[in-house]
């Protein structure tokens, strides 16, 4: 479904080259869940940004569906069918959250539709629907509403940063089984950056990534055990089992 | 009516026909129309152009519209128009202008507002501006005066969403023990269009409050100016927020001035302004929008 023909991207430092990613092939199928993780900085949010778009390729090829998306704009990615959910979700004033629900969704369907994406994410639609996406809202508020956004896209390709962040551990579950649905439902492919443990318990596969690069990449049953006794993952282990 | 005079009274009081209660047209410098209603006098001015409008104390829901259209080139227009709002009373108030000029001249309508609100009444008062054709300058000069009584309420919602080739809008205001004067403003310009705002408001009474909160949006080469000037004089809250979206070569000033004249006064000034921020556009692209698309839709957001 998606390919990575050995990715770079590099930033000028002091007139020298630095890699944010260096050399990235990664090939995903049809209806997979990648779980990604690593250390802070070690690339993973770049991925995705550039995966969508956000961020040009400073070489390398993407391919979706076989097709070269290199050079393609944001806007047609998103209309081939990847979504991607912010890991800072954006604040609009003036624009209510049923606003950007009803933006994502392809097909003009009812106001009802929205609102379930709202419930999935365990937020009480009624309460929601009409609130502004401004400060009035907290961080976790504004991350499920985020997510319900990707989710309500029902796009084939979905990528999710940290989505875990800022939501309490009460509707962590919730959460989980909502990516799952999605998955059954749709039909997609989702991969989602995170430290947790139980949403690494839902991938398909687990790409490890340190310093720029992919380190590991296998399933789920292959990597675990590596990342609980490697050393690359040390602070991860201990997060995960503090 | 011919179409282009209904579409001005659409577009500046939301009217599809003669409104019920009391009524005042104006076109192109001449009263064409009035009723008054049971509670609600509307009479003419003997010394120069302009309405008197009395509203009786302990009128309930009931309003006024005060259109004015001008759709002749080269009408230069000044009228007075005076409320006196009964106590007690609660009324919406519509006026605005919408000039459509086809011609070579400018045409300008200035509409000098003064509001004298009775204790305990609540008036709220709409007021949209527009221009149309392509020509000549359509200039509208608004002053609105506010004299509020103690206990009374006033929200006052200005829009001039584009088409006006030059504006000075001055509203002064002052409010007596318990009075609250709101002001949501919001005004769009294009091309090399000018629109100037001035606020001068006094907060004399107790526990007297205002709050101002203006959105600008300035495309193409297009000038706004914000200049709000609040004086709190005894134990109240003024609060004045100014945002503002800039694209293209445009600019925005704003100005605060918060003046305290007593220890118990709390006044705060905001002012947010820029280009519209790259993630919320990236936001919108990821949905499937294109970049003008994104932006035509936070614009919308923001001035909604």
């Amino acid at each position: 479904m998606l390919k990575l023909d050995n990715v770079c991207y590099a930033v000028d430092e002091n007139g020298k080259q630095k890699y944010i990613l260096k050399n990235i092939n990664l090939e995903i199928g049809d209806n997979e869940t990648i779980v990604i993780t690593g250390h802070n900085g070690s690339g993973k949010s770049t991925l995705m940004k550039i995966i969508m778009g956000i961020i040009p390729v400073t070489s390398g090829k993407i391919y979706f569906d076989g097709v070269n998306i290199t050079d393609m704009t944001i806007t047609d990615r998103a209309k081939l069918g990847i979504a991607y959910s912010f890991q800072t979700p954006v604040r609009f004033k003036g624009l209510k959250v049923k606003d950007l629900l009803t933006t994502a969704q392809k097909t003009n369907s009812k106001l009802m539709e929205v609102c379930n994406y709202l419930s999935k994410v365990g937020l009480c639609a009624r309460n929601y629907i009409d609130r502004p996406l401004d400060d009035s809202l907290s961080g976790g508020e504004l991350k499920r509403i985020e997510i319900a956004t990707t989710l309500a896209r029902g796009a084939r390709f979905n990528m999710f940063d940290e989505p875990e962040a800022g939501i309490d551990l009460w509707s962590f579950d919730g959460l989980i089984s909502a990516f799952s649905e999605s998955l059954e439902k749709n039909k997609c492919t989702n991969i989602i950056i995170s430290h947790q443990e139980k949403i690494l318990g839902i991938a398909d596969k687990i790409v490890v990534m340190d310093s720029s690069k992919i380190t590991m990449l296998g399933t789920r049953e292959e990597i675990m055990p590596s990342i609980k006794s490697s050393r690359v993952c040390s602070k991860l282990k201990g997060d995960m089992y503090e | 009516m011919n179409k282009i005079e209904k579409d001005l009274l659409l577009a500046v009081a939301d009217l599809h026909q003669v409104p019920q209660g009391a009524y005042n047209l104006r076109e192109n410098g001449k009263p064409v129309e009035r009723h008054s209603s049971q509670n609600i006098e509307i009479t003419p001015k003997l010394d120069k152009s302009g309405i008197d409008i009395t509203i009786k104390p302990n009128t309930q829901n009931e309003s006024v519209h005060i259109p004015v259209i001008i759709t002749e080139s080269g009408v230069k227009d000044l009228v007075y128009n005076d409320f006196y709002v009964g106590e007690n009373s609660d009324v919406l108030i519509v006026a605005g202008c919408g000039i459509h000029n086809a011609g070579d001249s400018a045409s300008q309508h200035d509409g000098i507002h003064a509001f004298h609100i009775g204790k305990n009444a609540k008036v709220r008062y709409v007021e949209k501006h527009i221009g149309v054709g392509q020509k000549g300058d359509k200039v509208l000069n608004p002053v609105t005066q506010v004299y509020m009584e103690e206990g009374s309420y006033m929200l006052m919602e200005t829009t001039q969403l584009g088409g006006v080739s030059s504006s000075v809008r001055r509203t002064e205001g002052e409010l007596k023990d318990n009075a609250k004067l709101v002001i949501k403003e919001k005004i769009l310009t294009s091309d090399s269009q000018t629109a100037k705002t001035e606020f001068d408001v006094k907060l004399s009474g107790k526990n007297s409050s205002c709050e101002v909160i203006s959105r600008s949006v300035t495309r193409d080469n297009s000038f706004q100016e914000f200049v709000s000037k609040l004086i709190g004089q005894n134990e109240c809250f003024g609060h004045v927020e100014c945002d503002g979206i800039l694209l293209d070569n445009s600019r925005i000033i704003s100005t605060p001035e918060i003046v305290a004249e007593s220890t118990q006064a709390t006044l705060i000034h905001e002012a947010a302004i820029g280009k519209i921020a790259g993630d919320q556009i990236i936001k919108l692209m990821t949905l499937g929008l294109t970049e003008k698309e994104a932006e035509d839709m936070i614009i919308q957001g923001f001035l909604s």
